[in-house]
C-alpha cells in the first residue's frame, strides 16, 4: 500500500502518551477518577465503555480541550497544559497551549468542518495559520491527503454538500495536515449512517498501519479487534480493564467487560 | 394502465382567493386614485422641491450621518460584543454596563448632553488623567460641532444595540466550531475573525440591516442639534412656505429610496453569505431579467471576440 507511506513524509516521530492519576469532575459528577495509562509511540488504542463512562472526556483531556482537576498528561515527556520547572507545574498561557495542540490531531464525532470554507480551504487553514507551510505547499499537501482519503475530486466542494462519511474523511485529512504525533478520534463513526461507517474506518486502518499513535473512542468492537493493539475498557470514569485487543475482547477478566461485550456483539 | 390514462387531474380552485385579490386591487386602485388626483396633495410642489439643492444637501448630511453611524457603531459594537463574551470578568462587566446605560438613555438626551458639552466642560485635553502629562488642549465648542456631536451621539447609542446583535450572532455558532478551531491550534484572533465571525454574519445581517434602516430614519432625531439633515431641512422649508404635506412627501420619498437601496444591498449580501449552503445558487433576479433573451447576443459576442 503505497499511500501508507505517502502522507507520513516529513512526519516527526510518533508520540508516546503518558496519563498519570488524572481526575476530572463536572459539578458532583466524577467523570474521570484517577485514570492512569501508558501508550507506546505508534500504538493503536481503542477505548471502549458504556456511554457516560468518561471515554470522551479522557480523550478531550489529552488535547487539553478539558482541563484536568488532578494528575497530568504527557506527550513525549511534555506536560499538556503545563510546563514543569523543578517540582512545580506552571500553567501554560493560551498561546503555548495552542502550540501544543499542533502535535495532536483531533477528529470529532460531528466532524466540525468549517461550513463557510471549501474542502481545500478547510485543509490548508491550520498549516498556513501556523506558518508551517506556504500556501502553495499547503495546497500540494492537501492534494496528497485528499488522495489518501479518496476525495481529491471534492477539493472545491462545500462541506454541506458532502455525505457524512465524506465529511468525516475530510476531517481526518484536515487533522493530518499538521503532521500530528498523536491522532485522537472521538466516536468518529457514531454520527454516520451504517453504510457510511466502513469508508471512514478504512481510512483509520490506513493510518494505523502508518505508525502514528492513535487513540480511538468507538463502539465498533469488530474494528477494535481488527486494528487495535490495546483495548481499554472504562466504566464510571475508571479503567476497569486494559490489555491487548485479543485478551480484552476474547478473554475479558472483568465481569463488567463481559456483560458489555455480550451486549455489543 | 389504460384505466390510469383516462383519469384527468382537476386543479383545486380557491374562489375566495380570487375574490380577495379583486377586493385588494380595488382598494389599491382607489387609494392610488385619491392620492394622485386629489389636488390638495400638491404634487406640483413636490416635484419642485424634490431635487432642490437645499433638499439634496440635507439628504447628503443624512447619508453621511448614516454611513458614519453605521461603520463606527459596528466597529465599536463588535468590540463591545467581544468584551462581553470575553472570559475576563472586568471586561464583560464593563461592556454589560455600557450596553445597559446606552440602551436606557434616549438618543435625544445623549445628543443634547453632547451638544451642551462645552457648557459642562470648557476644554477637552488629550493626556493621562491624574497626571500633568498632556498632548493638547482643545476648546470643547470648537471640537464638538453639530456634525461630530451627531456622529458621536448616534454611535454611542447605536453601538450598544449593535453589540447585542453581534453577540447574538456569535452565540448562534455551533460550539463544535470553537472546539475544532482550538483543536487545530488556531489563535483566538484567527478563530474569531476567520472561523466564527463569517458564520455569525448570516445571523447578524438581517437584524443589522434593520438597525441601519432605523438609523437612516433615526438620524432625523439630530434636528435637536439644529443640524440641517434631510428632515430638519424639510421642516425649515415648510415652516416658511406652509406647504407641509407635499414637503413631508418629499422627505418620505427620499427615505423610501434610501430604504429600497439598503434592502437591495441586504438581499445581495445575504445571497453571498448563503453561498456555502445553497446547492445550486439561482442567478439574482436582476441577472435573470437581463439574461431573459440574452443567449444569442452572448454567442454573437464571443464569436466576434474570437476573431
Amino acid at each position: 500500500m503505497s499511500e501508507a507511506i505517502d502522507y507520513r513524509k516529513n512526519l516527526h516521530t510518533a508520540g508516546a502518551i503518558s496519563i498519570t492519576g488524572v481526575s476530572k469532575s463536572f459539578g458532583k459528577l466524577k467523570a474521570l477518577d484517577e485514570v492512569s495509562l501508558e501508550l507506546e509511540p505508534g500504538s493503536v488504542t481503542v477505548i471502549l465503555g458504556p456511554s457516560g463512562s468518561g471515554k470522551s472526556t479522557l480523550l478531550r483531556t489529552i488535547n487539553h480541550l478539558e482541563r484536568v482537576d488532578e494528575g497530568y498528561i504527557q506527550i513525549d515527556g511534555d506536560y499538556i497544559g503545563y510546563q514543569r520547572r523543578g517540582d512545580k507545574l506552571y500553567e501554560l498561557k493560551e498561546k503555548a497551549i495552542l502550540r501544543q495542540r499542533i502535535n495532536v490531531g483531533y477528529v470529532f464525532q460531528n466532524f466540525n468542518l468549517f461550513p463557510h470554507l471549501t474542502v481545500l480551504e478547510n485543509l490548508i487553514e491550520a498549516p498556513i495559520a501556523h506558518r508551517q507551510l506556504s500556501r502553495r505547499a499547503a495546497i500540494d499537501r492537501a492534494g496528497e491527503l485528499l488522495d489518501v482519503v479518496g476525495l481529491r475530486h471534492k477539493a472545491d466542494a462545500w462541506p454541506r454538500h458532502l455525505s457524512g462519511g465524506q465529511q468525516q474523511r475530510i476531517a481526518i485529512a484536515r487533522a493530518l495536515m499538521l503532521n500530528p504525533r498523536v491522532m485522537l478520534f472521538d466516536e468518529p463513526t457514531s454520527a454516520l449512517d451504517p453504510e457510511l461507517v466502513g469508508e471512514v474506518l478504512d481510512v483509520i486502518k490506513k493510518l494505523a498501519r502508518s505508525g502514528t499513535t492513535l487513540v480511538i473512542v468507538t463502539h465498533e468492537v469488530g474494528f477494535a479487534r481488527e486494528v487495535a493493539d490495546n483495548v481499554v475498557f472504562m466504566v464510571d470514569g475508571r479503567i476497569v480493564e486494559q490489555g491487548s485487543s485479543t485478551q480484552v475482547l476474547n478473554q475479558p477478566r472483568h465481569e463488567r467487560t463481559k456483560r458489555f461485550l455480550a451486549r455489543v456483539l | 394502465m389504460s384505466n390510469q390514462q383516462r383519469l384527468t387531474v382537476v386543479p383545486a380552485r380557491y374562489p375566495a382567493r380570487t375574490v380577495g385579490a379583486i377586493v385588494a386591487l380595488f382598494i389599491l386602485a382607489s387609494v392610488i386614485d385619491s392620492v394622485a388626483f386629489n389636488p390638495r396633495w400638491e404634487w406640483g410642489v413636490f416635484a419642485k422641491w424634490f431635487f432642490d439643492p437645499v433638499i439634496l444637501s440635507g439628504l447628503g448630511q443624512t447619508l453621511l450621518l448614516t454611513l458614519f453611524g453605521t461603520i463606527l457603531s459596528l466597529i465599536f459594537g463588535g468590540l463591545l460584543a467581544l468584551a462581553r463574551l470575553s472570559s475576563s470578568w472586568l471586561l464583560s462587566t464593563l461592556a454589560f454596563g455600557y450596553i445597559w446605560l446606552f440602551r436606557s438613555l434616549p438618543l435625544i438626551v445623549v445628543l443634547i448632553i453632547l451638544y451642551n458639552f462645552s457648557y459642562l466642560y470648557d476644554t477637552l485635553s488629550l493626556g493621562i488623567p491624574f497626571t500633568a502629562l498632556s498632548w493638547g488642549h482643545f476648546q470643547t465648542i470648537n471640537v464638538l460641532g453639530q456634525f461630530p456631536a451627531a456622529v458621536i451621539g448616534l454611535t454611542l447609542v447605536q453601538s450598544a444595540y449593535s453589540a447585542e446583535i453581534i453577540r447574538g450572532g456569535f452565540l448562534g455558532v455551533d460550539h463544535g466550531q470553537f472546539e475544532a478551531a482550538s483543536a487545530l491550534g488556531l489563535s483566538s484572533t484567527r478563530r474569531t475573525f476567520r472561523i466564527i465571525l463569517p458564520q455569525a454574519l448570516r445571523a447578524i445581517m438581517p437584524t443589522t440591516f434593520n438597525e441601519i434602516i432605523s438609523l437612516a430614519k433615526g438620524t432625523s432625531m439630530v434636528y435637536v442639534l439644529a443640524m440641517p439633515e434631510l428632515f430638519y431641512t424639510i421642516q425649515m422649508i415648510y415652516n416658511r412656505t406652509q406647504q407641509v404635506i407635499p414637503l413631508l412627501m418629499v422627505g418620505a420619498a427620499w427615505y423610501l429610496i434610501i430604504t429600497t437601496v439598503l434592502s437591495l444591498l441586504q438581499h445581495s449580501v445575504e445571497r453571498w453569505l448563503a453561498r456555502s449552503v445553497t446547492r445550486e445558487p439561482q442567478p439574482s433576479r436582476w441577472r435573470q431579467w437581463r439574461n431573459r433573451s440574452a443567449k444569442p447576443v452572448t454567442e454573437e459576442l464571443s464569436h466576434v471576440r474570437s476573431h
